[in-house]
């Protein structure tokens, strides 16, 4: 339909084009381009055209690159199987093609999605209010801590982290306090959690948010999360846990340990690692709704009084209230959180809870297998681990790991003797092979 | 009987349709775990259906969903432009879905992927420097701050360069990250031809000014033609040129920010670069600087040495906007679509989305201030109520633009139908618009009635705010 060398989605035809033009009164489309002379581009930007399949053969051979590992990798994202069911639903065209539910009558759909991935998320976390999404689990918290500057009564600058947070999450988080002239401080942490006694030490007054992790960074699960609330309660700052579905539908409810808002990385259900492409998770107490960053999908009524879903508290956000908007985030997650809803529906909460419960016996037999080789221990941190822990290597971890990589396992590197290792459901066929892999190696 | 033929805009429909995750289709399950208990959980109540149930309802809801390959959906500043299908299958390969911790030996698909589109973007904005790690546009504005601020800081002028000068025009993510970013806005009246007025310009900038953002074509759909004169004031007061690149679609192969004299832009590839916004998201907003500024960028970049594609950290970088490496999978589409089109096809996008939005401007009965227009333009509905418009638009089976804003039209209507609609569908678009526009107000008050629901409460959800199926049991 176009003409040779043009855009293959634009569908004018010669003569459509000529009636289009005549009809605007211009003779050529470079008419209609109001761009003075000294700026106009007249080079090219040397880029060849390609047909679809030539695209597909090149970026498939570029991908192809990459090696075929198999990954024992967490610290923050995750494998899980995703059932066929959230792939075949969400490339829909109807979904994947539309755009934020600006007509909610025509887009009832991908409303009602989003309003059952809020119920999720404030089943599993016990809270009443959860957003239909943020960037990722670093921006999430980056935005719970700019929360807390907001609903907190009390003057307050010091936003706490535990020391074994990702420095990425910690270098998200300074950046965007930083205009709101907070500052980001690490507590203390022991044997993978967090130091309760340092961290008392730590908080005083003009503490605004404590964050803590559960399971922890380095997959141990929290033993004293009602005290490090009490903690944060008593200097009336935010108490802010960091955790994922799949954890939150067997670990302890945030609401029942004092969390104030949960955050983290939804997209270990719904999406494989994608390099790390995620679903920010946002879930706070309804007394701050107003503050609330992020879009809302609320429940009402159509005209003919049917139940009907519509996007909400819209003054919140920057599109009405500018720059005293509750956040500037616009375009967010919302495909990935159609995707996330659908694979827990799919898993239904006997399904969840049983591969919770799987993600704590896979570490504890793996870690026991690796223990008994030669010249590693394993756990290095007591206390119950979720889907990853801490493995000691008497020789170099880097170069440990280097040579698992040359066997074709990716490992963690994360101390001059540490590996962190994380077994899921997806990875779990080839714990035999790594075991032998460390045998060599190790 | 329901009529699943016509779920979408279906006039009848008996109510009897349960919710997915309404109070009566959920299953309470106790919680065994080898934990103990206090590290536990009692329960967990969630719906439980079977995988054809699943199926049938989630199938039913995409039949109540309305996207661009449904019909036109002329959102303006939305660039709603078909999604090739082919990216998805690169998307969907088995190795784009590495972990982010990966060794850099071992992910050199994905660094050449990621090197490669920092390439193609450098040479599409004429910029130096390209991170590709802000997740979205307005993640992309915050970066350029971040970066403009820290270049002040470089300049010893941190402190006293306070102030971002924003357009009344400009898209409200502008506003939102210049104040996330600690700035004070300062707001920028547009002249009497919808541009931006030198004289208010000068005015506004000086020793206070950290940058003014842009949005070139403006949201009006006007070219800013004075922008080498723009760039000089802002330039001589010491403040930077930041180019907002939601409406690059209607420049590609005539004009470049770099050449324009901007410092620091943002593209926002699932609009320009034809990716699906799947709903509101994920989109990505890379950033491009010249490079003065390029020391500053996100850590980290990607670079190809002998030996094969590396990351590498900036001298100076900000540090982090996105936990990882932002939304990959968005960035292998963007670079598929640019590489299919090359700079033939890049061009005749933006000479067909120029095109239409002139042709459709042409053609609607409401007036159109202002002209000519690149890819989109803002009527105004005059008398009528544009968000009811837009509602009555809806019965005749288009998606109607984007409404009520900018303000500097009133009742505006927001119109960018994208190079992707040929005359056809622009004249179904006009045929609606001049429809609505000669139908009475008790009509397009009542709107709609051929959608799958009837006009909805929004006033009600706001003030009795129900977010999930606990709050409906209540």
């Amino acid at each position: 339909m176009s003409g040779a060398g043009g855009s293959p989605y634009a569908p004018h035809t010669p003569d459509e084009t000529a009636e289009m033009l005549a009809a605007v009164d211009a003779d050529s489309v470079e008419d209609l381009f109001d761009i003075p002379e000294s700026v106009r581009f007249t080079d090219e930007y040397g880029l060849d055209a390609r047909t679809e399949q030539e695209t597909r053969r090149e970026i498939g051979a570029l991908l192809a690159r990459n090696d075929d590992l198999t990954e024992f990798l967490g610290r923050g994202h995750y494998d899980h199987y995703v059932p066929s069911l959230v792939d075949t639903i969400s490339q829909r065209s109807e979904f994947i093609t539309s755009y934020t539910q600006y007509q909610p009558e025509i887009t009832q759909g991908f409303l009602q999605v989003l309003f059952e991935y809020q119920s999720l998320l404030v089943e599993l976390t016990g809270l009443e209010i959860a957003n239909c999404s943020m960037y990722d689990a670093a921006t999430a918290l980056a935005e719970a801590a700019l929360l807390a500057k907001r609903v907190r009564q009390a003057d307050g600058t010091r936003v706490l982290l535990p020391e074994n947070t990702r420095e990425e999450r910690v270098s998200v988080v300074e950046n965007y306090v930083a205009g709101n002239d907070l500052t980001v401080e690490t507590y203390p942490t022991e044997d993978g959690m967090v130091d309760l006694d340092a961290l008392r030490e730590t908080v005083d007054d003009d503490t605004l948010f404590v964050y803590a992790e559960n399971p922890s960074t380095e997959g141990v699960i929290e033993v004293s999360l009602n005290e490090i609330g009490a903690v944060a309660d008593d200097h009336d700052a935010l108490f802010c846990l960091g955790s994922d579905p799949v954890a939150l539908s067997l670990l302890q409810r945030p609401a029942d340990v004092g969390a104030d808002v949960v955050v983290g990385d939804a997209a270990v259900l719904g999406m494989p690692t994608s390099y790390g492409m995620g679903l920010g998770l946002f879930a706070c107490r309804e007394d701050f709704l107003r503050q609330v960053p992020g879009r809302l999908v609320g429940a009402s009524e159509d005209a003919a009084g049917k139940r009907a879903y519509t996007l909400t508290l819209q003054t919140r956000e920057q599109h009405i209230r500018r720059e005293r908007a509750t956040s500037n985030i616009c375009t967010n997650q919302a495909w990935v959180a159609l995707r996330t809803a659908i694979h827990a529906a799919q898993l239904g909460p006997g399904g969840l809870v049983d591969l919770a419960e799987q993600m704590v016996e896979l570490p504890r037999e793996l870690a026991g297998e690796l223990d008994d080789v030669r010249g590693v221990r394993a756990p290095v941190n007591d206390g119950h681990h979720f889907r990853e822990f801490v493995a000691h290597t008497d020789q170099p971890a880097p170069a440990v790991a280097a040579d698992l990589e040359a066997e074709g396992f990716a490992v963690h590197a994360v101390g001059d003797h540490e590996l962190q290792v994380c077994v899921t459901d997806a990875n779990e066929p080839a714990i035999p092979d790594l075991v032998a892999a460390f045998e060599e190696v190790a | 009987m329901e009529r699943y033929d016509q779920a979408r805009f279906s006039q009848e429909d008996d109510g009897e349709y349960e919710p997915l995750l309404s109070e009566k289709s959920t299953e309470e399950v106790q919680v065994e775990s080898s934990l103990p208990d206090d590290l536990t959980r009692d329960s967990l109540e969630l719906p439980a259906l079977s995988e054809p149930e699943l199926a049938r309802h989630y199938v039913r809801l995409s039949q109540q969903n309305y996207g661009v390959d449904t019909g036109p959906y002329p959102l303006g500043s939305c660039t709603m432009k078909y999604n090739p299908k082919f990216t998805e299958d690169l998307a969907a390969r088995p190795e784009a879905a590495v972990h982010p911790d990966r060794s850099e030996e071992s992910v050199q698909g994905t660094l050449g992927l990621l090197h490669g589109l920092q390439e193609q973007l450098k040479k599409i904005g004429g910029m130096d420097a390209v991170t590709l790690q802000p997740p979205a546009g307005a993640a992309g504005e915050f970066a350029g701050i971040l970066l403009a601020k820290a270049y002040h800081e470089s300049q010893g002028e941190g402190a006293q360069r306070d102030e971002i000068v924003i357009p009344d025009s400009a898209h409200g993510t502008n506003f939102a990250s210049a104040a996330l970013g600690g700035y004070d806005v300062v707001e920028l009246p547009s002249a009497d031809d919808g541009r931006v007025d030198l004289d208010a310009l000068d005015a506004a900038v000086g020793e206070n000014t950290a940058a003014l953002m842009l949005t070139n074509p403006n949201t009006l759909g006007l070219f800013e033609r004075d922008i080498e004169e723009i760039a000089d004031i802002v330039h001589d007061a010491g403040g930077l040129l930041y180019y907002d690149g939601a409406n690059l679609n209607a420049l590609l192969g005539r004009a470049r920010p770099g050449d324009m004299g901007f410092d620091i832009m943002h593209f926002n590839v699932h609009k320009t670069f034809a990716t699906p916004h799947g709903g509101g998201g994920p989109g990505a907003g890379p950033v491009g600087v010249t490079e003065d500024l390029a020391s500053f960028l996100p850590n980290p970049q990607v670079r190809e040495t002998d030996s094969g594609f590396e990351f590498f950290e900036p001298a100076s970088s900000i540090g982090k906007v996105h936990g990882f490496y932002g939304n990959w999978l968005v960035l292998v589409k963007a670079y598929a679509y640019i590489a299919r089109l090359g700079d033939d096809g890049l061009s005749d996008a933006s000479a067909k989305a120029v095109l239409n939005a002139n042709y459709l401007a042409e053609q609607v009965d409401y007036d159109v201030p202002f002209g000519p227009f690149h890819h989109e333009f803002v009527a105004s509905a005059g008398d009528q109520d544009a968000a009811d418009v837009a509602k009555r638009m809806l019965d005749y089976a288009v998606h109607p633009p984007t409404t009520k804003w900018p303000e500097i039209v009133s009742e505006a209507l927001m119109t960018e139908p994208t190079e992707v609609e040929g005359k056809r569908t622009l004249d179904q678009l006009a045929a609606a618009f001049n429809a609505v526009a000669d139908e009475d107000t008790e009509t397009i008050e009542s709107a709609p009635e051929r959608t799958t629901a009837r006009r909805i409460d929004q006033t009600e959800a706001a003030r009795d705010p129900r977010l999930s199926w606990h709050a409906l049991d209540n």
